[in-house]
């Protein structure tokens, strides 16, 4: 057993501070375990959001010594007793309380994007998907919605830009309906014009931060680039569309 | 009294489903597509409920893996495995439509593990004659969630999140309206509807040792209770053989039963596979005796008997308890699970992903190198909210309940993977039930403003004392008295656990909580310790009525089945004076046709048409 210093972000949109709290720290303890005995023993209302408790829900994830993380999966043995762990909510979102901050943009994004829509399924009624094409995508529903990538997403946390680019996480979300086997929706033209595609630089900070070890950039974010790019911006396939959209025009006339 | 409603933030719908784990979403999605104007109400965000921790698979006799699999073997295992206390015709419900609703996932766009041949994988589990559950890895939950959620979220729901329903609101016997807040400012909010369907998980936080969140507090038993409802097999709660141990601040985070699905083996400290000593006569002949066969079966011998870790759950938890008790246990005093070396590292990270991540991340262990200490942990409650098996309503007018808060579906003991397709056949049936007793209404219903302003001078009271019970505390006295309501029991210790509970009561009524009400853990915390409590008492009660062991309640001084308890369901209400009623009640008789494929020979099953 140790002492540790946790100096944790106390307040509401209107106004807070950081507040200092001695507490003893068990060996295996991570740092959501801390953040439990500070509330019951000194901080009762201290508000935090958590469930599963062991890096399934997404749910706690906040800013510990200035790094996005799952409180529930970063383990105070990586920090040393003379250091003090400051502890704060995620920056990109609005504070409500504490370490609770609004997410409910990202809500917002999800909506935005077209759903699931099936091809036919085989004569016996079925579907067929091999394991390989399955595993593509697989990588991607592995998202628990933590949003430590929509919190370092530069975009999204130093250019304010919510408005135009829905960040990494829905990113791998269009991506993964994109690359789905059996979906037959279009949606590049939303990818590029509704969520931003083009905004992304590829910094990879987002796949830095995934606590799921999705690789957001190269394997989500780069093809969409490149199949907005294929659609939009190859001149040869820029051409034959012109061709044959012009005798498409001309057969219908 | 003053009974102003007027400032209370109020919505309208037809029906409002409480939780959004599994269950509320799918009772949602088919409220909305049975033309009703859908509320769901939740207490986290959504996409976060408890679903999300289920991990190895969902149920459903897809036949994929196994062609001889089919619906009637899948209700053979399920009463089987509930030790025959299960109800007839919501374990047949189950069974009959497991397969559609999984299939109708995939529809929705749910990625599910594949067969060489591209079909939906199915794996082994704990008490399922043939590999019956579809996977995506160890994330099943996960995958489920996020489907109906992705699906229901264009299907003209109104989610209302991070809100805590406190009570169901009645006019003249019928449900009309819900009573609650949100968590985000502690305002209060009330929703008028039709029907509500209780979706809202287990009780698991009244145990020191669970896989569950904080979320799961029984609040959904208690208002159905108070709202007259009946409970049913309250003393089955399900220890999940497999919890991590060490370090102690993980103890209780589940171990998925699919790493022994996918061979791991069970060893005690004198490295013997020891759960070939444990095997019930109920199971021997389906059962591998030893180590060669349990081999054999693993490397695809269809003649080959199921290995002995993949017995039921309440079997397993037991005798690792044994184990231990006899001194040979692992060193922080549970049993070695063992994948490391029998598969390849490989295999086991593409199969296992969660598992590995969290052993590695959480305890410093390489699951595809070492062994993992596991434990018994509360897992999951077969008792609850008693319902009608074809519509899933209470005995409460308009009051209709599915999922885990429910009892009846899986007896004495639940299979592992019957809680998934629990949750889609039931949340599914509990949509259609609404949809059908709104049709029927013939008059609007009205919201009796006293009955609210009750709710919330008690909702407010712990913040306006000066001074009282720490909510944090009582909690973890609560828990300290379970430990009599264990894994196993006795008289003597159940009756101290209900002679303590009694104690607490008390001092609910004192309880404080510093701070306003703006997202106060420490209100929130306090507003469900009656839940809890109400939960706990149940628990131990049915356990001190019910004189034998059966699945996942082992009485010590009451060893073994009994014939005549296994006609008997236990039934809990409220009394007019507030005090908890326990009731025997004689089960049905089965239909003839149910009760022959539930003893029938597994030989005339597997041709699917012979009974």
């Amino acid at each position: 057993m140790s002492e540790y210093t946790f100096r944790i972000w106390r307040g509401d949109s209107a106004s807070g501070e950081f507040v200092d709290y001695q507490t003893e720290v068990d060996d295996g303890m991570v740092v959501l375990d801390v953040l439990h005995r500070i509330q019951a023993d000194q901080a009762g209302d201290m508000a935090l959001r958590w469930n599963c408790k062991a890096g399934k829900c997404g749910s706690c994830g906040m800013e510990v010594n200035g790094k996005p993380k799952l409180a529930c999966m970063t383990r105070m043995n990586t920090y040393l007793e003379e250091d003090v762990i400051i502890v704060q909510p995620l920056k990109t979102f609005p504070v409500i309380k504490d370490l609770v901050c609004d997410v409910s943009w990202n809500y917002d994004q999800n909506l935005k994007i077209r759903p699931f829509k099936p091809g036919p399924a085989d004569s016996d009624g079925r579907y067929r998907m091999s394991q390989k094409d399955v595993d593509r995508v697989q990588e991607f529903r592995k998202c628990i919605e933590c949003y430590l990538c929509q919190d370092v997403c530069h975009v999204l946390r130093d250019h304010k830009r919510t408005d135009v680019f829905v960040g990494p996480r829905f990113m791998i979300r269009a991506a993964g309906l994109d690359m789905h086997p059996l979906d037959v929706e279009d949606r590049i033209p939303d990818i590029r014009d509704e969520f931003g595609s083009g905004y992304c630089n590829i910094t990879r900070c987002c796949t830095d931060v995934c606590p799921e070890n999705i690789n957001i950039t190269d394997n989500a974010i780069i093809p969409l680039k490149e199949r907005v790019a294929d659609r939009y911006y190859d001149p040869i396939i820029w051409l034959s569309n012109k061709v044959s959209g012009l005798f498409q025009n001309g057969s219908r006339a | 009294m003053n009974a102003d409603i007027s400032e209370i933030q109020t919505f309208d719908h037809d029906v409002v489903v409480i939780g959004a784990g599994g269950a509320g979403l799918r009772a949602a999605i088919e409220c909305s597509a049975q033309g009703l104007n859908t509320g769901m109400i939740c207490k986290s965000l959504l996409g976060k409920a408890h679903t999300v921790m289920a991990e190895g698979g969902v149920a459903a006799s897809l036949g994929h893996t196994d062609q001889r699999d089919n619906w009637k073997v899948h209700f053979r295992d399920t009463m089987r495995g509930g030790k025959f206390l299960n109800q007839w015709r919501m374990a047949e419900l189950h069974a009959r439509h497991a397969a559609d609703r999984v299939r109708e996932l995939e529809k929705w766009g749910a990625v599910f593990d594949r067969t060489p041949d591209g079909y939906i994988n199915q794996r082994p589990f704990g008490g399922h004659r043939y590999p019956r559950l579809a996977h995506t890895g160890d994330r099943t939950g996960l995958e489920i969630i996020r489907t109906l959620q992705d699906y229901g979220i264009h299907q003209g729901i109104h989610v209302h999140q991070e809100c805590t329903a406190l009570k169901l609101l009645k006019d003249s016997g019928k449900i009309s309206g819900v009573f609650g807040y949100w968590r985000e400012t502690g305002r209060f909010v009330l929703f008028r509807t039709k029907a509500v369907i209780m979706c809202t998980g287990g009780a698991g936080k009244i145990w020191r040792v669970t896989s569950n969140s904080w979320e799961y507090t029984g609040d959904g038993m208690e208002m159905a209770y108070s709202a007259g409802a009946e409970l049913i097999d309250m003393e089955f709660a399900q220890f999940h053989p497999t919890g991590m141990i060490w370090p102690l601040s993980v103890r209780g985070i589940l171990v998925t039963e699919g790493v022994r699905g996918e061979g791991g083996v069970l060893l005690n400290s004198e490295n013997e596979r020891f759960m070939f000593n444990y095997t019930p006569d109920r199971f021997k002949e389906e059962t591998a005796d030893s180590p060669e066969e349990a081999q054999r079966w693993l490397d695809g011998d269809a003649s080959a008997r199921r290995p002995p870790e993949l017995l039921t759950r309440d079997v397993v938890a037991k005798s690792i308890m044994k184990e231990v008790e006899a001194g040979r246990g692992s060193v922080h005093g549970g049993a070695y699970l063992d994948i490391a070396s029998r598969r390849d590292g490989e295999y086991i990270k593409r199969k296992l992903p969660s598992m590995y991540h969290q052993f590695k991340e959480l305890a410093e262990v390489d699951i595809t190198k070492e062994r993992m200490e596991v434990g018994p942990t509360l897992h999951y409650m077969m008792g609850g909210i008693a319902v009608d098996g074809d519509t899933q309503m209470t005995v409460v007018p308009g009051l209709f309940a599915c999922g885990e808060c429910t009892g009846g579906m899986h007896g004495a003991n639940r299979l592992g993977g019957n809680s998934l397709s629990d949750l889609l056949v039931f949340g599914w049936l509990a949509g259609k039930g609404a949809r059908d007793y709104i049709g029927q209404l013939s008059r609007p219903l009205q919201i009796v403003p006293e009955h609210i302003e009750e709710a919330r001078r008690e909702a407010v009271a712990p913040l306006n004392r000066e001074g009282g019970e720490n909510s944090y505390l009582l909690h973890e006295e609560l828990q300290n008295i379970m430990n009599d309501v264990n894994i196993v029991r006795t008289a003597d210790g159940l009756k101290r656990a209900i002679e303590s509970l009694q104690e607490l009561k008390p001092r609910l009524a004192n309880i404080y909580a510093a701070g306003s009400s703006q997202y106060n853990p420490g209100w929130n915390q306090a507003l469900s310790m009656r839940s809890m409590i109400m939960v706990a008492e149940a628990v131990a009660r049915a356990a001190l009525i019910r004189e034998e062991s059966r699945g996942a309640h082992t009485r010590l001084d009451f060893e073994g089945e009994n014939e005549e308890w296994g006609n008997i369901n236990i039934l809990m209400c409220q009394n007019a004076d507030g005090s908890m009623d326990a009731r025997k009640v004689q089960r049905d008789v089965p239909p003839d046709h149910l009760a022959e494929i539930a003893y029938a020979n597994l030989e005339d099953l597997e041709g699917g048409l012979h009974v």
